[in-house]
Formats: C-alpha cells, structure tokens, sequence
C-alpha cells in the first residue's frame, strides 16, 4: 500500500502554501497603506484592487496582455538564477527586444512572427556581454548587467532618435517622442487575436501573447529538467567545481545561460509592444519591466511552471492599481503595488517559518 | 559510592525524517577525563554533541549537568553550564584577528569601548599555561589550519568553560600537530577539566583516552576503560564485526605502462613558484603507486596537472600511448581516467542534486542515459539503483536522496562507486580515506586492489603513512614539488620514509 507523505515532506505543496500565504501577507499590508493614505476612499481602493482585474473581460484581457511579458522577463530571471547567475539586466534585454521588434515591424516590415525573432535576437545580443564579462574575467554579472541597463535606455533613445522612419510623425501623428503606432506603420506586425478579441468582449488587449509565453514557460522547464543541457546548466549553477570536474565547460554555460536569459527578456518586449495598443516612448528611467520579473521568479521560486501564476498575481495587481485613479495618486498606488510585490517575494521566508511549524506539529505527534 | 559525574546525558533519542540518529544513548562523563566517543561515520556521535551544546533537542531523554537535570535550549545556554566545543569545521570570522575571534560574543566593554587590554592580557596567560601558541593580532585567513584550531580551543578557555568537546579534532592536523594536541589534552585533564574527544581513529583513543564509549547505527553499544581493551576489541564493538586493519592482497604483477608523466610543470595558485617541477614517473597496469608526502608539497598541483583541473606549463602527459597534456578533462575521461578528487564537496559532488544525478556526473552525456540531449531518468535511476546495490551506499531515500544529506562515508562511496564502474584504464585516487571509518576504509582499500588485481592502474596520494606503507606496491616521495625518492613498502620504513617527507634526505 502506498504510504501518504508527511506534510512537512511534501516540498512541492509548502512551496505553494507558502507562495499564497506571502501573497495574503502582502495583500493586507497594502490594505493597510491605504488605510493610511486616504482613509475616506480606502474601501473604493481595495474593492478596485481586488476586482478589476475580474470585473470585465476587457480587464481581464488586459491582465493576461500583461501577464506576458511579465512571465518573460520572470522566466528570464529564473532561468539565470538556477544556473547560478542573477540577472538584473532583464530590463535592459526586454528593452532591446522591444526595439529590435519594433525595427523590425516599422523599418523593415517584416511580419509579426519574425518581429518576434528579432526580438529575442535582441535580447540575447544584450544578454551576450554580462555573460561574457562574468565569463572571461570573473566580473560579478550584477555590475555588468546595471550598466548595461541604462546604456540601453539611452542607445535605443538615440537610434530611434536618428531613425526617422521610426517615429510616430512619419507616419502622420504629430508627435516624435514615440514610436510609430503599428496599425498605421504595418498592421502585419500586430500579434493575432485569432478570435480572443471576440471571446473577450471586443477586449482590445487580448492577443495570444499569453498563450505563446505559457508555451514558452513550458519549453524551459523542459530544457532546465530533462535535457543534458539543462542538467549542466543547474550543474553551473549548484557547484562550478564540480562541472568542470566533471568535464563540463562551465564558461560556456555561464554565456549560453545569459544568452536565453536574454532571448527570453527580449522576447517579452516584443510582445508587449507589438500588441498594437502601446507605443513606445522615449523615456528617461530604466523600463521597470525587467525588474518587476525579479519578484516573479522569486515568487515562483525560479519554478518556470510557477512563473505562469506568479506573473498573472501580479499582472493582476497591476491592472488592479491603474483603476485606484483618480482617489489615489499615481505616485502612492506604485507604492502600494510596490509593497505587495515586494511582500510577496518573501515566500522563502514563509517557506522556512511553515516548514518549522509543520514539523513542529510532526514532534508532538510522535510524543503524544 | 556514587560516580562524580560532571555531565550525564541519559536515553537520549533524536529523529530526524526517516532515520532515528540517536536511539537511547547513555553518556557518563567524569570529572577530569578525557571521554572518546567512538562510532562509524552516521552512528551519531555529531548529532549527539550537537544535543548536548543545544543545537539539537532530542524527543526523549535528559541531561545532567553535575548531578542536577537541565535543559540545554541552544549554544548560550551550553556556554552557561560551562560546555564548550570545538567544531569539525572551525566556527572563525575569517577576517577577523584572533584576539577578535576569541572575544566574539563575550565582549568586555566600558562605556561602550571594547575592553582589548584585559582581554589580551587573559589570552595571553591561557596561551601560556596551555602551551597554545598563537599569534593574537594575526588575521585568521593568514593563519595555519593547526593555529586555527587553537584559536578555536582558546575560545572555550576564554570562556572559563569546563567541559570540552572535541568534534574530530585531528582530521585536520599534521602528525606534528597531533601529538601537541594530545599533550595539550593531557594538560587539560590534568587541571581538571573534562573532556569528550570524538574520534574514528582509534591508535589517537589509545594514546590519550581514559574511557570510550562505541556507538553503532545510532544505537549505544558500551562504554569500555582503554586500560583493559585492545584496537581490535574498539574496532569490533564499532562495526560490529570482526575488522581487517591490514590490506589484504597478493603480488602485484605489473603490465604495461599507462600513464607516463614526463618533466611536467604545474604553476601554484597561492605563489609565483611552479607547484610541480619537472616531476617524471610512470604507472603500470596493475600496480598501485602511492604519491606520499607532506600536505602542500605539490601533490594536489600534481594531481590538477594529470586530471586537466590546472594547465600545466611544461612536460607532457601520456595515457595509454595518447598525449593528453593539452586534453580536456571530458577527452580524459573518455580515453580512460577516472579521478576520486581530494575534496568531494568541491569537486566530487554537487551537493544539491539528488544522488541519482550524482552517479552519471561523468557519465550523463552517454548515450546510455541520454538521447538527442534528452536524459532518459529511467535508465538514470536503473543504473543509480545497480550502483547503490552493488556498492552498498546508505541513504535516506535512496537514488532521490539529496547528496547534502548524506554522511561523508557514503558521499565517498557514491563517487568511488561512480569512478570504478566507469570502468577506467587509470584510477587517480587522492586521499580517498580521508575523514572516514576502519569499516569504510577498509571497504575502500579492497576496492582499490580490486581494481589493481583486474589490471587497472591506480594513482594514490596519500597523506596518511599508515595507508602509505599498507596499500601501495611502489611509493614516490614528494617534497617541495619534486619527487625524492622511490620505495618499495616491504623494504622501507616509516622512519625513513619521514626522512624525505621532511626534505632531509634525497635519492640522486
């Protein structure tokens, strides 16, 4: 007969429980801030938190529109960590897939799919040098990878700045701090509905961009768990020594890690700007993207399968916040967003505390 | 007349998820005597230290501590009864001098400035009347393995405390170091403190131990006085069998030669002189060669150059015929070698992949176990299974096993299971036995001429002159990078070869 496992054994079921409690614990502090901040319209502000994201179906399109690119860029992060490496560049790499598929889609009127690839491609050029730099002379990819965030920001500032064709005002808007809207430049460009928009309720976010991230989720699971190169890669990541004793090439490894890292980043720019509804402006701060894929992968636990849920608790939150205008100040729902996110990528700690409660349990079973 | 007894831990028992580490233990100390505790590795000596200096608490049993009961919640508390330990693997702030790493935590202060004189000064005179010998301003980094040690045994005198615990205190130590460490143990007793000394080498118990108590698989096996028992007596009540402190083989019949080192080079890492210079020698099939020497006279260097863990800068190496000076460690591998690493939690292991993984650490591309890059985890654990079968290697949960879980015996058998069923031309074996039981030891040894006798040739490095004289059929001595000399064991001694171990002597 087949024995139940303990609870506290049950490592798969704590990593959950221990995600959902972190997410509550956040949830309540941000309910908490409101409280604070504008107590007359907290009860508006939590009940807008809490349900828009499921009050229509245009909402919740826009949810999963988001959930996307946020699953990259945590799929991204949590691929790197499990090889052992932290990348704080996602930014960067999701910035630069968004510009590569936008030069795709407007300068060279390439189809939807192949912006796609020139996204990545993108990605996993800005990927390259982090991974490079940790590589050939041991330089904390951490480092590389800040700097290498901002210098994106402002080389995709000046290339769309000399790349006329880019902008918004040659395709006959009036303004140039952005680039050109898709449906005017190359509607081909525009990632398909296939029908969504109508299930939706003519949600105009909706796209299959979610289904395409979900599909990609899967492949890295199934390249970090049942491939060879997934087995060195964790390998890397869990003790370099023993890799290169066991012959495998640890450098290479550290730059292929980055590369997908990368391809996966700017695969999720891609994504996000090649929906038809966003343009992207030229901005003068760090696309927050990228680092929001941080608490996605941690809320996961790097578990890619996890990231699909992860990212869509906190695309949900997300959507949730944008409809807390005009009570709250933009500047104050970003704090509150910014605390439950931040709360929830506690679950490790949570993680410790339940395992010690549950075993706990498991001790007085024994005595009694 | 009843015993003092200055410390009493009676039917301990402490689980942990599937297995039941200590099971009823009874542990008497005396006042003044210097305790070892005895057991195979996984026998529960640690886990019932880390009981008694509160790092553990047990599910059954209670603790005395100079006949009246209490309870030991976590280290403080251990502090506040007098108990002290001396861990396997030091507890030291690296960056820290040793004055400041002895103090840590009990610092005097006035008025909120650190109280450096009056600790310095109560060092100092503890240094001297122990004979502990270091240097209070030096940074622990800088310091000597052997001086970290004491560093660590002045932390508990500084903290006045009366009962030692010595958690394999020699592992580490150089035999110089070791008789010191013994005669500063005599001192100990001497002045009335207590000690519990837990130890698998039993020529050390002999030497200094006045009782030993043996533990086996957790469970208590008996408390002996040294005057009225033999090794063998120890080594029995330990493993529960009849043991075979000596090797057991016949003639070696050397064929032809597989490896052939020739003038090879190896830079060191930790300064600019070459590690290796101009080292020639050959291995033959059915022979094993032992590598003796003191540690960091370039054996490990050696090692790196042969297994391609270090570019070397001169010389070739040649296995079966095939130059592999240049090879990576993946061609090495395939054209025959297999390498037990000196430390197999750097190198031998990665400790946080199940065992399973583990096993095909050198083998997982084969297609054996993988296709077009997919692993086949079924043919992975049929295989991990065989191994953990075959080569007796105890887990938790066998091939799911986390590796980190494991005690060091059997983390050494996985790798050697995994090594020798590679089926190599050449076995590299560095300090296979270090830090284990006579069970495994011997275990190991006869794998070792197994593989010798089925006319494999076998690389051993050894620091251990008792396995030096025991194991090898030829033995080269390597003093400051250069071998000094070849003997045959049967024709040497240990004396002699000491001798050029030291550098005192050289063959031409």
């Amino acid at each position: 007969m087949k024995q139940k496992k303990p609870l506290a054994e049950n490592g798969m079921l704590i990593a959950i429980l221990s995600s959902v409690l972190s997410i509550i614990v956040g949830l309540v502090f941000g309910a908490i801030l409101l409280l604070i901040l504008n107590p007359a319209k907290a009860g508006i502000g939590i009940s807008a938190m809490l349900t828009t994201g499921i009050s229509s179906l245009d909402q919740f399109g826009k949810v999963l529109y988001q959930s996307a690119p946020l699953m990259l860029c945590g799929l991204s992060v949590g691929f790197a960590f499990k090889t052992g490496l932290f990348n704080i560049g996602a930014s960067g790499q999701y910035t630069m897939g968004a510009f590569f598929a936008l030069v795709g889609a407007i300068q060279f009127q390439l189809p939807w799919f192949l912006c796609l690839l020139m996204a990545c491609i993108g990605g996993a050029i800005w990927g390259i040098f982090p991974g490079l730099f940790k590589a050939l002379f041991n330089v904390n990819e951490v480092i590389t990878s800040i700097m290498f965030n901002w210098i994106c920001m402002f080389l995709v500032n000046l290339l769309f700045a000399n790349m006329p064709t880019m902008l918004a005002s040659a395709w006959g808007a009036s303004n140039s701090d952005r680039s050109a809207a898709l449906a005017k430049a190359n509607p081909g460009a525009i990632i398909p509905k296939a029908g969504l928009d109508k299930l939706f309720g003519n949600s105009s976010w909706i796209n299959i961009s979610f289904f395409i991230a979900i599909l990609v989720a899967i492949l890295v699971w199934f390249i970090l768990n049942k491939t060879t190169f997934g087995y060195e890669l964790k390998a890397c990541g869990l003790n370099k020594d023993a890799s290169i004793y066991a012959g495998i090439n640890a450098n290479r490894n550290i730059v292929l890690s980055m590369i997908i890292a990368g391809a996966l980043s700017g695969l999720g720019g891609g994504l996000y700007y090649l929906a038809g509804t966003i343009q992207y402006v030229m901005e003068k701060s760090i696309l927050s993207m990228g680092f929001n894929g941080i608490p996605v992968a941690l809320l996961a636990n790097s578990n890619p399968i996890g990231t699909i849920f992860s990212s869509l608790f906190i695309s949900y939150i997300q959507v949730g916040g944008s409809a807390m205008q005009p009570n709250f100040s933009s500047e104050s729902i970003d704090i509150i967003i910014a605390v439950i996110i931040y709360l929830a990528a506690f679950s490790l700690l949570i993680r410790g505390i339940l395992t010690k409660i549950l075993s706990g349990n498991k001790k007085k079973e024994v005595k009694a | 007349m009843a015993q003092d007894y200055v410390i009493e831990m009676l039917h301990i028992t402490k689980e942990f998820p599937g297995i039941k580490a200590n099971d009823d233990i009874t542990l008497q100390l005396r006042r003044g005597e210097i305790h070892a505790l005895l057991g195979e590795n996984g026998a529960g000596k640690s886990t019932l230290m880390s009981v008694l200096f509160g790092l553990y608490q047990p599910e059954q049993g209670t603790i005395k501590k100079d006949g009246k009961e209490v309870r030991i919640k976590d280290p403080n508390d251990a502090n506040r009864l007098g108990i002290g330990m001396v861990h396997q693997h030091f507890k030291l702030v690296e960056c820290f001098s040793v004055l400041d790493n002895i103090i840590l935590g009990v610092e005097d202060t006035k008025n909120g400035f650190l109280q450096y004189a009056s600790a310095r000064k109560k060092v100092m005179d503890l240094s001297e009347r122990y004979g502990l010998k270091v240097d209070p301003d030096a940074i622990v980094s800088d310091i000597s393995v052997g001086m970290q040690q004491r560093v660590e045994i002045l932390k508990m005198l500084y903290r006045d405390n009366e009962v030692l615990i010595f958690d394999e205190p020699t592992a580490v130590l150089t035999p110089q170091e070791i008789d010191e460490l013994m005669e500063i143990m005599r001192g100990f007793r001497k002045e009335g403190k207590s000690i519990l000394f837990i130890t698998h080498k039993l020529a050390e118990i002999m030497a200094v131990a006045d009782r030993c108590s043996v533990l086996r698989k957790g469970k208590y096996i008996g408390t002996v006085d040294i005057a009225n028992t033999t090794k063998e007596e120890l080594s029995r009540m330990m493993v529960g069998r009849d043991v075979q402190l000596e090797v057991q083989k016949k003639e070696s019949k050397p064929g032809e030669t597989i490896l052939a080192v020739r003038d090879l080079t190896v830079p060191s890492r930790t300064h600019n002189n070459n590690a290796v210079k101009n080292v020639s020698f050959d291995v033959r099939a059915g022979e094993i060669l032992c590598i003796a020497g003191i540690e960091g006279n370039g054996q490990t260097e050696l090692i790196y150059g042969i297994t391609g863990l270090e570019k070397v800068t001169g010389g070739t190496v040649t296995l079966n015929g095939k130059d592999i000076t240049h090879a990576s460690i993946r061609e090495r591998s395939k054209a025959g070698m297999s390498h037990i690493p000196e430390d197999r939690h750097k190198h031998g292991l990665v400790l946080d992949y199940p065992l399973e993984a583990n096993m095909v650490l050198q083998r997982y591309w084969d297609p054996k176990f993988q296709n077009k890059g997919i692993i086949k985890y079924g043919e992975v654990r049929k295989y991990a299974n065989r191994l953990i079968e075959q080569f007796d290697v105890r887990s938790g949960q066998g091939p799911i096993t986390i590796a980190r879980s494991m005690s060091g015996g059997n983390q050494q058998k996985a790798i050697i299971a995994r090594e020798i069923d590679k089926d190599p031309q050449l076995l590299v074996a560095v300090q296979p036995t270090r830090g284990l039981d006579v069970g495994a030891i011997e275990y190991i040894h006869s794998q070792l001429v197994a593989q010798r006798d089925a006319g494999k040739a076998v690389l051993l490095v050894s620091l251990e002159l008792d396995e030096v004289m025991k194991l090898p059929d030829r033995i080269l001595v390597m003093y400051e990078g250069e071998i000094v000399g070849e003997f045959n064991p049967k024709e040497t001694t240990v004396e002699e070869l000491g001798l050029y171990m030291a550098g005192a002597k050289k063959q031409s």
